[in-house]
């Protein structure tokens, strides 16, 4: 059984601007112990899909398609069972931890919090006793068990994140963009933490970052998002190094491997602004900021296509004998 | 090369009152910039990189050691300051925090020129800024206003009203931090053409190594206070002699991570010896032992590491560079 099988997602907000398709179609799965990453710069919908997997957006969202979490179909479930699915089936860990968490409460009752809420028959001094197990998992000391959020350093924060979306021994985590704020060395503790959950808890994570280079690093699989749709995906890796899609190969060139003589004073940029979803161009959106287009690009929508040993792309030169 | 910009044994600190504990954020810092060089200064939050910045700008006074422009300390006067500050610009990381949200692009890029009452034809001037900063037809960008603009347009504006004042130094405090991946690049570009057309010397204050391989021709790294190593670019990221710059280029993706445990301590308690031995994975493995400096990472002061454009260590494993020591007196 899949953990998460997302099938043809469509997310449309209403706006005084008109209708802002945000995503436009998405297919995606992620296995227990699998960690799949989602790229994309802002506004590429990479947010709005992770939101959409636990029904997390505002009433201004019609969202069509079928998100299943073990053969269950989230869009379609009652609020009452979609409560018991959110923390104890599925979490989220959002960025910007300071955020995230509430100012004038100690991080142990927050921990504590989901636990009480959803798992009745376990007391106080039970659900305190996990908060300080989840802490010490997560690398945080156990005394820190009655700090307050302001207390804890932006890496220690954002270890608390974790171990609160933990608390319920959630099957699948949703982690968006949780390393961000974050010093490289922080970066790499919280990744590395990451990593062992989803090795010793056999978790699916789905990680979402705008950092390709990351996500190439950390994850089983990689998809690329631009304007709403994924645009390639396939082996984190080759992904990164071997890119099929123009858009995906200059996002992978936005962050230089150091000791590349290629990238040496020279930084690869792209040049242009993605597409405003209520305006997309005809044929691939990607068509006007794309250094290879072709005639072609302006009339066929390309969908995904084989590109390689488990691969997929969608672009017309995929595919295509050179 | 004749050095534009430069700080001579720098210290700088906040509080040391009886309520609040001194905290030695810049504590000892030697380090020039050159004539139309590009010198990246990296670190971690809290290692001092953002106040050594603001004291070359002017902006925090240190308690000890020089800032010199042009060969000249910085006069700490109103009137010497300003002059200073028209030579030597700031770019800050958010644009958008950096814009008044209700003024004009050219309203905004206007601002520098009319504070330090630069003569000439002001519309040419604000124009000529934002082409060199890649918004082009300038004209075109006279009447936006900064929420009609993209996040990489906001920094070209950002970067046009430092322009616009003709400086030779531009200090730029993560540039493109708050960018997005594709934008990234374009502002990186549009930093080293600035530097091959104009001449300019820019100090890039950041977190990101790969920035530093992108566009800068030396890197400086920074820890607790200090400059820990700084050469050539290539060098120092090619092969790094301090255990520190090491584990920080060991985390980046593709690579066999040393991550070390913590955080780095609080500049208010510095700890003895070296400063970085409590996470010093070569003295943990034993390395430094090997070596027979393992005693003196726990216990000798080492000294500060020379303005050079040479490349040097403040590592006992690798005592190339360290200079002799002097005695540093309190605040």
């Amino acid at each position: 059984m899949t953990l998460l099988d997302i099938r043809d997602l469509a997310v449309t907000y209403r706006t005084g601007g008109g209708e802002l398709p945000a995503v436009r179609g998405v297919d995606l799965t992620v296995e227990a112990g699998q960690t799949v990453g989602i790229a994309g710069e802002s506004g590429c919908g990479k947010s709005t899909l992770a939101g959409a997997v636990l029904r997390l957006l505002p009433a201004t969202a019609t969202v069509t398609g079928e998100v299943l979490l073990e053969d269950q179909d989230v869009l379609a479930m009652s609020w009452g069972k979609l409560r018991a699915v959110r923390w104890s089936e599925a979490s989220i860990v959002f960025q910007g931890a300071l955020h995230g968490l509430n100012p004038v409460q100690r991080i142990g009752r927050q921990i504590a919090e989901p636990i009480l809420v959803h798992e009745p028959g376990t007391g106080a001094k039970a659900a305190a006793r996990r908060a300080t197990d989840l802490l010490e998992q997560v690398g945080v000391p156990a005394w820190r068990t009655g700090s307050y959020p302001h207390e804890l350093s932006g890496g220690q924060r954002q270890r608390v994140m974790i171990a609160m979306a933990l608390a319920c021994n959630p099957q699948l985590v949703i982690a968006d963009e949780p390393t961000t704020a974050l010093d490289v060395m922080v970066q790499a503790q919280v990744l590395a933490l990451l990593r062992d959950l989803v090795r010793d808890r056999r978790v699916g994570l789905l990680l979402i970052s705008h950092d390709l280079s990351v996500l190439a690093d950390a994850c089983d699989r990689v998809a690329v998002m631009y304007a709403g749709r994924i645009v390639e995906h396939g082996p984190g890796g080759r992904l990164f190094d071997s890119a099929a899609h123009p858009y995906a190969r200059a996002l992978a060139a936005a962050f230089p491997v150091v000791g590349d003589r290629m990238s040496r004073l020279a930084p690869h940029g792209l040049p242009g602004d993605p597409p405003d979803p209520r305006e997309l161009p005809s044929g691939c959106p990607f068509r006007p900021r794309c250094p290879e287009a072709v005639p072609l690009c302006a009339a066929e929508d390309v969908r995904l296509r084989p590109a390689g040993l488990d691969r997929e792309a969608a672009c017309v030169h995929v595919g295509v004998p050179a | 090369m004749t050095d534009v910009l430069a700080v001579r044994d720098l210290h700088v600190g906040f509080g040391g009152t009886r309520r609040a504990p001194l905290i030695r954020a810049v504590d000892g810092v030697s380090l020039a910039i050159g004539e139309g060089e590009i010198v990246a200064l990296a670190g971690e939050s809290g290692c001092g990189k953002t106040t050594l910045a603001r004291s070359m700008l002017g902006l925090e006074r240190p308690w000890k050691g020089t800032v010199e422009y042009a060969g000249r300390p910085l006069d700490y006067r109103g009137s010497g300051l300003k002059g200073f500050r028209r030579h030597v610009q700031l770019v800050l990381q958010d644009p958008t925090g950096a814009l008044n949200p209700r003024r004009a692009v050219y309203e905004a890029v206007a601002e520098g020129l009319r504070i330090h009452r630069v003569p000439g034809d002001e519309r040419e001037l604000v124009a000529r800024a934002l082409s060199r900063a890649g918004l082009r037809p300038a004209e075109r960008f006279f009447a936006r206003y900064p929420h009609e603009l993209s996040g990489g347009q906001r920094q070209r504006v950002v970067i046009a009203g430092a322009l616009v004042l003709d400086p030779s130094v531009i200090v730029a405090d993560e540039p493109v931090s708050s960018l997005d991946a594709s934008v990234r690049g374009e502002i990186l570009a549009l930093l080293l053409s600035l530097r091959d057309d104009l001449g300019l010397s820019v100090l890039v204050v950041t977190h990101d190594l790969g920035l530093a391989w992108n566009i800068a021709d030396r890197l400086a790294v920074m820890y607790l206070g200090r400059i820990v190593e700084s050469g050539p670019t290539e060098i120092v990221l090619g092969a790094p002699h301090h255990p520190y710059t090491e584990a920080l280029l060991s985390v980046l993706p593709g690579r066999r991570p040393i991550v070390l445990r913590g955080e780095a301590p609080d500049p208010s308690r510095m700890p003895r010896g070296c400063r970085f031995h409590q996470r010093c994975p070569a003295l943990a493995d034993g390395r430094a032992k090997a070596a027979g400096v393992s005693g003196g990472c726990v216990s000798a002061t080492l000294p500060v590491l020379a303005a050079t454009e040479d490349h040097v260590a403040a590592c006992l494993l690798h005592p190339v560079g360290l200079i002799p020591q002097q005695r540093t007196p309190g605040p």
